[in-house]
């Protein structure tokens, strides 16, 4: 096995789709090292990305932020203006295993496993964020709900790396949310997770809504369902049980030992209104 | 192909070879002969590898030793100084938070890193902190006992 750390992005481009035989990108490690200890890959190249400075930078723009793919959760934790804008966006990333993999796994890494049950995921896609793919033809933007294609696919092509993650500007009256159920609170896999990002006009109506849930399908999932009967609405009883009940018809769950089919689908609606409602209130709603 | 890694490991220049396959942990104990760090799981679901790195704490077993090439490595060896335990490493023994011992450079580490970041936390908080760290013998107990010691002699010195 070759291990090369290039301090460019069209470097580690260059080096992915030259390489021959199995080639992976390194964030964080976490997915990745598991999956050579215990055999499921045995990687003939490594890139590690970490050394690629623009990857390591959180940057505030006009049009929002931007999160380098190579940049730990434990530093989104600590990004303050990011805490601010995007609460329920970093619950979620600093949900991600104990401290010690904090220090190491990314958000980027996270979406390219492509875990049904990755934390960041659902909060992702309920930022509407938009994924900022380097590879041999050029840059890509892509909605971070195309790169996960099922269980442990990706949309990505040979030779592509996720650069950074882009969030859109925030104003005030707008708030996330992220809430997932674990048997153990902590170092544990969600069984349901759910991410509520929540735009609030005149007299708490709102007037945008996203939600996306993990967990209960292949792939994390938008619920287009939740945006349409949330929009124009205040949070109240009845708008709750209609969110509630949208999760739950949106849900198609796996049945094992850590949840049944019943229990996720059941759960997922009353995640839905418990997230609902800390964003809701976040953006400054009030029930 | 092996690969040749500088590192600053608790504060010296150290130099070793590695395989560009092997983790931080095994480089650590077979080449740098640092045995604090020890193997539970392999994984990153046990703690017992602990180590900072560049400032970040983490699972040495997650880590490459190729990684390491210019960064700087605190180790369990690295927190005492000389003959003068670390507070932490006096309460430990203080309170018999260990019987095997397997698990307590993680912990020391991990604690450490918690108490660097924040000197005064609420049991709670250091349940969560150490919630990466596993102990199979003490129950947790007296090891959280310790670490709520030692941060209270912390702030006192
Ligand atoms: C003990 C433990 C607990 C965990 N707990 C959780 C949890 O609670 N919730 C959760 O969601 N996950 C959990 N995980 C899984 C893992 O930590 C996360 O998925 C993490 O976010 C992965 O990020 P990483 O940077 O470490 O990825 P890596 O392991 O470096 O990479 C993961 C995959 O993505 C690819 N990749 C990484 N970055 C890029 C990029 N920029 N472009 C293209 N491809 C890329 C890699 O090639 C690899 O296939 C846990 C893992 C461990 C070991
Ligand atoms: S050996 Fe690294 S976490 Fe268990
Ligand atoms: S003292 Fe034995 S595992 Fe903790």
């Amino acid at each position: 096995m070759e291990y090369l750390a290039p301090d460019k992005t069209a470097d580690a481009v260059k080096i992915l789709a030259k390489a021959k035989g199995n080639a992976h990108v390194l964030a964080g490690g976490s997915d990745l090292l598991v999956r050579m200890k215990t055999g499921f890959i045995e990687p003939d190249l490594i890139v590690d990305i970490k050394r690629i400075k623009p990857m390591q930078e959180i940057k505030k723009t006009a049009s929002g932020f931007s999160i380098g793919a190579a940049v730990s959760c434990a530093t989104l934790g600590d990004h303050k203006p990011l805490r601010k804008a995007w609460p329920g966006l970093v619950e979620a990333a600093n949900l991600i295993g104990s401290d010690q993999i904090q220090g190491r796994c990314t958000i980027a890494g996270n979406l390219c496993n492509a875990s049904p049950a990755a934390d960041s995921i659902p909060a992702l896609i309920a930022a509407n964020a938009v994924a900022v793919v380097k590879g041999p033809k050029g840059t890509r933007r892509v909605p971070v709900e195309k790169i996960v294609t099922a269980p442990g696919k990706t949309s990505l092509k040979r030779g592509e790396i996720v650069e950074s993650i882009h969030l859109p500007k925030r104003t005030a009256k707008m708030a996330d949310a992220y809430l997932r159920f674990t048997p153990r609170t902590e170092m544990d896999i969600a069984v349901v997770s759910i991410a509520v990002n929540l735009t609030l006009g005149a007299k708490g109506v709102i007037t945008d809504a996203r939600v996306a849930l993990g967990a209960v399908a292949k792939t994390a999932i938008l619920v287009p369902a939740a945006t349409k009967l949330l929009k124009g609405n205040k949070l109240d009883e009845a708008t709750l049980d209609a969110l509630a009940a949208a999760c739950r018809a949106a849900c198609k769950p796996i049945d094992d030992k850590r949840g049944t089919v019943q229990f996720r689908t059941q759960v997922a609606g009353t995640l839905a209104k418990r997230a609902a409602l800390k964003a809701y209130t976040r953006a400054g709603g009030k029930v | 192909m092996s690969v040749m890694v500088r590192s600053k490991i608790n504060g010296d220049d150290i130099e070793f070879v590695c395989q560009p396959d092997e983790t931080l942990l095994d480089a650590l104990r077979d080449r740098a002969g640092l045995t604090g760090v020890k193997e539970g799981c392999g994984t990153g679901d046990c703690g017992a590898c602990s180590i900072m790195l560049d400032g970040a704490l983490v699972c040495s077993c997650l880590v490459l030793g190729a990684e390491a090439e210019g960064r700087s490595i605190e180790t369990v060896e690295g927190m005492a100084n000389g003959d003068q335990l670390h507070p932490l490493q006096q309460q430990f023994l203080q309170h018999a938070a260990l019987q095997c011992g397997i698990c307590t450079p993680g912990f020391l580490i991990a604690a450490k890193a918690l108490l660097d970041k924040n000197p005064d936390p609420s049991e709670e908080q250091v349940r969560y902190a150490l919630a990466g760290n596993l102990c199979r013998c003490t129950g947790y107990d007296k090891i959280v006992r310790a670490v709520l010691a030692a941060a209270k002699q912390m702030r006192k010195a």
